[in-house]
């Protein structure tokens, strides 16, 4: 018999060193999640994938599945977290969607979207932040960074490159590319890595590609975060 | 002309009185008057009192983010800024109008037909109709589209059909009925399916139907009282605008032509590329908004209207028949090379709305709308211009890029712009003319606003209420003690309060 957790008093089973979250995403249930991709060492930065377990929080990509474990997901206070999380993250940046050519592609506002956040709450910040075009094919947009890291990991983990690092500590923490001069035009990424294609909100681009899917086809047009992500990060879920 | 009213000599003597916020006009405005012992204008001012910033924020952004960007400056009229802004970014990848795919080309116009249309309805229609059905000192209570959805329900529904019907044609090809995409850096991002392109079909001949009976109104309106509709703020002004190579009317690529009022030309075929070599802008302290003019004739001299009335003026005829017959009518109208009359903008708008409607139809059943063949690239520039003729009249937008794609420089002269000089002056007009030396009275008010009302002024973008703008007029007398106040309250009530 397979060991099995509960998730909103739903039973799920697990094998042997999963989280809570590869179990939840293989039995179709939907954790809300930014800096997690399941091909990537899980980091627990976001924090929006908060979950109760047997009555503490803990982050369901960094904690594993036991047996009896008793996990709480949509409940109101969970929801409400996130969603004051995601506003957090929106006023410690500058994300103007309006704008944005990550627009309708952008995981940061399609879970902004799927957790009803209908304002920013919180004073904006309005922080100075740059952006680094000075490499011919791949910008940085460093007002969008939220520092979810899945560039460090992908350009490390996947590409076996180190482009990229975070740099400082809280309100001064910041994205770094591994240069001397600071610049990305002068590290080793190619467009084709993983890790120019990775950012899960505007932060990194390839040049000169915004806006050309139309409205209408772009990925969250007509689905919601959660049906995308349970299809696309664990293809058992697929249509 | 009334020049000397827009500087008074010994100003701290005189009575002051605002009219703020302008109301039915797109964005914020106000007009002061400063008035003399006997109520005599002594000087009148449109100033706009609201600065946007868009030329400076853009800077250190990519490119390929101007058209979607900029288009924020107006939710009336985004499709212009949009257009304008991909037209000056074509060039930075390499691709001059003549290059762009013709699918591409064809969508982008069907784009803007449709924004003229939507745009120029909603002004007539929505902002305008209440003047022109029920009269400029009409009780306040009537001026909003609502009573006239009351008193002519049908010409009411027509204006607000014919709206939405330029916002779906909007949506079809962008995406969104405001603030879509559509144009990118040397072409489109996607084209009509024939779905879509069926849909729009369904109802166009209505369309066209309603637009011609629009025109009808308008000149039954105007010919009804034809001495005050050709007199009332009218300037005899010189005309600036795009045409085709052959003359013909054109809303979205052409050469500038300029025109003098007995309709000889000071200007043809003009690369808009070189627009900085014809025309200037100058700057005066108490607006927010710049004098463009044109350099071979001054500063004093070279000023001009641009919009419906200068392009309908400005052409040699227009290409759709029942738009080219409704602009002969017009022209025979005044007896005059050029029509002067500053409320004829409503009937040249009204123009442009059918022929709006009839090209819309003919792209419709042209079958590159649904090509696939959708953008071009070439070498790559560092600067780009792009000028189009948005619904109030010629948009220049110009930017100049870095080596990494970013913006270093950005100028945009916007159609209401062009048309500030002649704003102020029909205003100073109206004042002269009409308010000096009576007592002032909200309908009285409302003929400088009615003046302003015919240029459709879009002071900023988004931003217009229906007959709801708070308004409040203040009369002080020459020791600055408020001796008279009428303030309009946001719920249209009229209160009266006595210094």
């Amino acid at each position: 018999m397979s060991k099995t957790i509960t998730i909103d008093g739903k039973t799920i089973p697990f094998e042997e060193g999963q989280t809570i979250m590869d179990a939840a995403m293989a039995a179709g249930v939907y954790i809300p999640h930014l800096c997690h991709q399941p091909e990537f060492t899980p980091h627990g930065s976001c924090k929006l994938c908060t979950v109760k377990v047997n009555g503490r929080n803990c982050s369901a990509c960094t904690y594993p599945a036991m047996e009896g474990q008793d996990v709480l997901n949509e409940t109101e206070e969970l929801i409400d977290d996130r969603k004051k999380i995601t506003q957090m993250l929106f006023v410690e940046g500058n994300h103007f969607c309006p704008s944005c050519e990550k627009t309708g592609n952008c995981q940061l506002q399609a879970v902004a979207y799927h957790l009803n956040m209908l304002d920013n709450h919180f004073p904006l910040f309005y922080p100075d932040r740059e952006v680094d075009a000075s490499h011919a094919e791949v910008m940085i947009d460093h007002n969008r960074c939220i520092f979810c890291t899945l560039c460090v990991r992908a350009s490390q983990q996947k590409d076996s490159k180190d482009v990229f690092a975070i740099s400082g500590r809280g309100i001064h923490k910041h994205l770094i590319v591994n240069a001397e001069s600071g610049l990305l035009k002068d590290t080793d990424i190619d467009a084709t890595d993983q890790a120019a294609h990775i950012c899960p909100t505007g932060a990194i681009l390839i040049k000169r590609t915004g806006y050309q899917v139309p409205i209408g086809e772009r990925i969250y047009d007509h689905k919601q975060i959660d049906q995308v992500s349970l299809s696309t990060e664990h293809p058992k879920h697929g249509e | 002309m009334y020049e000397h009213l827009e500087t008074a000599e010994n100003r701290d003597s005189l009575k002051r009185v605002v009219v703020d916020p302008v109301s039915r006009v797109e964005g914020h405005g106000k007009v002061t008057l400063l008035l003399d012992e006997d109520n005599k204008v002594q000087q009148a001012r449109l100033h706009i009192v609201e600065f946007r910033g868009f030329e400076r924020f853009i800077q250190g952004r990519p490119y390929w983010e101007l058209p979607v960007l900029v288009q924020r400056l107006c939710g009336i009229c985004p499709v212009s800024h949009h257009l304008a802004a991909a037209k000056a970014i074509d060039q930075l990848v390499g691709i001059d109008p003549a290059y762009l795919p013709v699918s591409a080309d064809k969508l982008r116009r069907l784009l803007h037909f449709g924004q003229v249309m939507q745009s120029h309805a909603l002004h007539f229609f929505h902002l305008s109709s209440p003047d022109l059905l029920f009269g400029f000192e009409s009780d306040i209570s009537k001026r909003s589209i609502v009573a006239v959805l009351g008193e002519y329900p049908d010409i009411g529904v027509q204006g607000v059909k014919l709206r939405k019907y330029g916002q779906e044609v909007i949506r079809m090809v962008s995406g969104k009925r405001v603030h879509g995409t559509g144009a990118i850096a040397g072409g489109m991002n996607k084209s009509l399916t024939k779905a879509e392109r069926d849909y729009l079909l369904e109802d166009i001949d209505q369309m066209i139907d309603w637009a011609a009976g629009s025109v009808a109104l308008i000149k039954k309106v105007h010919c009804s009282n034809l001495p005050y509709y050709d007199e009332f703020a009218t300037l005899r002004t010189n005309y600036l605008g795009l045409t085709k190579p052959d003359g013909a009317l054109e809303l979205y690529h052409g050469g500038i032509r300029a025109k003098n009022e007995h309709g000889e030309t000071i200007m043809d075929h003009i690369d808009y590329c070189k627009y900085n070599d014809y025309i200037h802008e100058e700057v005066r302290s108490w607006t927010y908004m710049k004098f463009p003019y044109l350099l071979s004739l001054g500063q004093e001299k070279g000023w001009y209207r641009v919009g419906p009335l200068a392009r309908v003026n400005n052409c040699e005829y227009i290409d759709t028949p029942l738009a080219e017959a409704a602009r002969v009518e017009f022209k025979a109208h005044s007896g005059e090379a050029m029509v002067h009359s500053t409320l004829a903008f409503h009937w040249a708008r009204l123009i442009e709305v059918l022929h709006c409607a009839e090209s819309i139809k003919v792209l419709l059943n042209d079958p590159d709308i649904m090509g696939s063949d959708l953008v071009a690239q070439g070498e790559k520039r560092y600067e780009g211009v792009g000028v189009i003729e948005a619904p109030r009249g010629t948009l220049f937008h110009h930017y100049q890029v870095d080596e990494n794609d970013i913006v270093t420089k950005a100028n945009l002269i916007v159609s209401t712009t062009s048309n500030n000089m002649a704003m102020n002056e029909s205003v100073r007009q109206v004042a002269a003319e009409y308010l000096s030396g009576r007592e002032l009275t909200e309908p009285l008010l409302n003929n400088l606003e009615v003046a302003i009302r015919a240029y459709d002024p879009c002071l900023s973008c988004a931003t217009h209420a229906v007959g709801k703008m708070p308004l409040q007029l203040e009369l002080v007398d020459a020791e600055g003690k408020l001796i008279d106040k009428l303030v309009k309250h946001s719920d249209g009530q009229i209160e009266r309060e006595h210094g």
